[in-house]
């Protein structure tokens, strides 16, 4: 069945797929948590920084003393020594005035305008972070405030923050490895059951349509689903095709081989009269063969349509009329009078018009060849069905073979000179395609009915 | 911010004193005349004594020549800060005594940064950001005079200073002698650290104060004095000279306090615009190598306590415990503050009145 040349179009591969989004994912988490903690590193080393910076000024603001109303600054040595744990930075200080001069310091700075606490500034052609803290003084020989400023450089700082960041970093790295490694088993778990299914298909003989039986995640159980209506509307067909070439085989030697004969026969009668008798026996098999010929390929069409024709809205009621119509007025030996028992309103049924005619008309042609007058042909509703069938005012078949009666040949005895016996299957067939069945029944010993009971079309959706 | 112009911080330091053009001590050169390579070093180390440590480096050297220059510590601060701002160093390594005034220095940016194996072999109290080097090993010690004082007599200790100059007739009265410390740049740094180091301070400072202590200027004035009999006991003064005078002279005894001993590391640093100072790095190297240190042990510019103590040498008891180097950090900027060394010179002051 497998065909080398007809590959199916690869589009992708879900695993790539996959492992792209997943790595997008990652990557643009990965950016997202490196500018966080590239963020929070300097962030955190600036605060524990800047807390030294604060500590050593507020001790160095604390030191200072007024005497004879000149401030006196006492640097504490601990206000130093708390810089110094930034080992290589280096210091600059000032101690300031009320009117800006230089008590103490370097006399580079000056204090900077604004209220600001914490300023950045260079020193020695480096990056240096400043403090101001002001002290107040109300003392009687001095009123005023005193700015202590002091900056140093960056170093620490920024090595901190790269340390911070740089662990955060690794941290990220590890974890980002870890959970590809997952998603990668996550992945490989998530496409094994179409791993299954495609070994259970690969396994299977040719010949082999059953349902694909596998477990499979709810997510691709409607993908299983499809293909198992795939493969039983493909075992269908192909149980059409097997039953047609059967039937044909079968069913159409016999009269073909008997028309032979016969033909053989006038080829060699020399009397005109006889000859002319063989021709009107040649002339009825080769209807009756006609007409097997139209069962066998109406059954084949119907069961066809069934699978592939989408149903649609239909009335019955034109189903039947059109029945009647097409009925095949030059059948001999029948009286041909039909009558057609239609209620007014429209029985609605969901349906294919051709297979529901063909159907109606083979029970037509039933009861004409074997029932008796009157042939009815009846629409009606009932207990929620639709019901759309032929009565006739004969005794029809004994009722032990009611049952058997939708089967293919039921009447066993192959092709009888009238009829091929395919006319209850078709009817059969296409009930059974309308979700409905095939009912036989004897209202009284003169009645004789056969109808298709179909679900009726909801009103509202006729 | 504005940034200004001027070198107050600097100017204070010589604590208004006349300011001359900072000119050198001394100086010698070595190595061939016509050698294209110039190594000029500028140190506070008298030229005598830092002689053979130039001509074995010289030893190693191929060519080279060197220019050393001899420098009072504040003149030669001076003259690097102003060579900093002007662009154009005159020295390529600039040695000395007064290491605050050289963390200040690469404090304030004057200093080139240099790395070696060497270097960064340096325990962290004799590197500062790879700009200021430790080179040398050299304990503040007391000093006296065995023919003077019996060894049994003889101080071990400060609060064996302190008890001998206690009472009112002590033979020591007006005969202990140590750095003024607005003259020498080096008393102030360690009258300072003894300031920060134990309560001690104090009271020493008191009993120098009522004993009537001699304070004057440079090592040599005072070791000489001792050497005469003119001072019993010399206070904080530079173990190297010390040893290097009882190399000498067999009746001066070098004690390094029990309590505690301050160590002071000479510090190199190579200034910013230094013409040579690939050369000036070769130099520190040698200075860290052995065989540096081996000069530097023979000019007793490392006072090695591990092998062989100078016969002249009292150790304290508990060496690891006493010793304490003074680090190289920003914390030595401190002494330099304007308003910070007004206050301790006149706490100082008040022990040793100006005659």
């Amino acid at each position: 069945m497998t065909d080398p040349a007809v590959r199916s179009r690869i589009a992708g591969s879900l695993r790539f797929r996959l492992a792209a989004g997943i790595i997008l994912v990652l990557a643009i988490g990965g950016v997202a948590v490196a500018y966080a903690a590239f963020t929070y590193g300097r962030d955190a080393a600036q605060q524990s920084f800047d807390r030294l910076l604060v500590g050593a000024a507020n001790q160095i603001a604390g030191a200072l003393r007024l005497r004879d109303g000149e401030v006196v600054v006492d640097i504490p040595i601990s206000a130093f020594e708390l810089l110094s744990l930034a080992p290589r930075d280096r210091v600059v200080y000032g101690v300031f005035g009320d009117d800006g001069t230089l008590i103490t310091g370097y006399d580079i700075l000056s204090p900077p305008d604004g209220d600001g606490i914490f300023f950045t500034d260079s020193f020695a052609g480096e990056t240096a972070r400043f403090v101001r803290v002001t002290r107040q003084f109300s003392e009687r020989s001095f009123l005023g405030s005193v700015d202590v400023i002091i900056g140093q450089t960056t170093e620490a700082r920024r090595e901190l923050a790269q340390q911070i960041t740089r662990n955060t970093l690794i941290a990220v790295a590890a974890i980002g490895v870890g959970m590809s490694a997952l998603a990668a088993l996550a992945v490989q778990s998530a496409l094994s059951p179409l791993q299954r299914i495609e070994r259970d298909i690969a396994a299977r003989s040719s010949k082999d349509l059953t349902p694909v039986d596998v477990n499979v995640p709810q997510e691709i159980s409607s993908l299983v689903h499809a293909l198992n209506r795939f493969i039983a509307r493909i075992e269908r067909q192909l149980h059409v095709m097997r039953t047609l070439i059967a039937d044909a085989s079968h069913q159409l030697r016999t009269p073909i081989a008997a028309l032979r004969a016969q033909a053989e026969l006038a080829a060699e009668e020399t009397d005109q009269e006889k000859t002319l008798k063989i021709v009107g026996r040649i002339h009825e098999r080769s209807r009756n063969l006609s007409r097997l010929t139209d069962q066998l390929l109406s059954h084949a069409l119907i069961i066809h349509r069934a699978d592939t024709v989408d149903l649609e809205a239909v009335d019955l009621r034109t189903v039947a009329a059109e029945a009647v119509d097409q009925t095949d007025q030059s059948m001999p030996d029948v009286d041909r009078s039909i009558r057609l028992a239609l209620p007014e309103a429209p029985v609605m049924c969901d349906g294919d018009r051709l297979s529901l005619a063909e159907a109606c008309k083979n029970l037509i042609n039933n009861s004409l060849k074997h029932g008796k007058s009157p042939v009815t042909v009846f629409v009606l509703e009932q207990g929620g069905h639709a019901r759309i069938g032929v009565r006739d005012g004969g005794t029809g078949f004994p009722e032990p073979m009611w049952q058997t009666a939708g089967s293919r040949f039921a009447k066993d005895a192959g092709v009888s000179a009238k009829g091929a016996g395919l006319g209850l299957a078709i009817v059969n067939a296409v009930s059974e395609a309308h979700g409905g069945q095939m009912r036989i029944a004897r209202p009284s010993e003169t009645a004789f009915e056969v109808f298709l009971e179909l679900p009726l079309l909801p009103e509202d959706a006729a | 911010m504005r940034i200004l112009g001027g070198v107050q911080l600097g100017l204070a330091l010589l604590g208004g004193a006349a300011v001359c053009e900072p000119a050198p001590e001394a100086a010698k050169s070595y190595g061939p005349a016509q050698s294209e390579v110039r190594l000029t070093v500028r140190g506070t180390t008298d030229i005598a004594r830092f002689e053979p440590v130039l001509e074995k480096f010289l030893a190693h050297s191929d060519g080279a020549r060197i220019e050393y220059e001899q420098w009072g510590s504040n003149d030669l601060y001076l003259a690097t800060d102003a060579d900093c701002r002007s662009g154009y160093a005159a020295a390529d390594l600039v040695i000395s005594s007064s290491i605050d005034q050289q963390v200040k220095l690469a404090n304030d940016g004057c200093a080139a940064s240099y790395r070696s194996d060497e270097t960064t072999g340096l325990p962290a109290v004799s590197n500062w950001r790879d700009e200021v080097f430790g080179i040398t090993w050299e304990p503040a010690v007391i000093v006296y005079n065995r023919n003077m004082i019996g060894d049994a007599l003889a101080p071990r200790s400060r609060f064996d200073l302190i008890d001998l100059l206690r009472p009112d007739d002590s033979a020591f009265r007006g005969r202990v002698a140590t750095y003024d410390i607005e003259v020498s740049g080096l008393g102030y740094l360690f009258a300072f650290a003894d300031s920060q180091q134990a309560t001690t301070f104090g009271r020493l400072i008191e009993a120098f104060g009522r004993s009537g202590a001699v304070a004057t200027c440079c090592s040599a004035a005072i070791i000489d004095g001792v050497a005469s009999g003119d001072y019993l006991i010399a206070y904080n003064v530079l173990g190297s000279y010390a040893l290097a005078r009882a190399d000498e002279n067999p009746d001066i005894v070098v004690v390094a306090p029990d309590d505690y001993t301050l160590v002071l590391a000479r510090a190199a640093l190579i200034p910013r615009h230094a013409a040579t100072p690939e050369l000036a790095g070769e130099f520190i190297d040698f200075l860290l190598s052995a065989p540096g240190r081996s000069a530097l042990r023979s000019a007793n510019l490392i006072v090695d306590i591990s092998e062989g103590v100078h016969a002249a040498m009292r150790l304290p008891e508990n060496p690891e415990v006493s010793l304490r180097p003074i680090p190289l950090s920003v914390a030595l900027l401190v002494g330099l503050d304007q308003h910070k060394r007004r206050e301790f010179v006149s706490r100082w002051r008040a022990a040793f009145p100006k005659e």
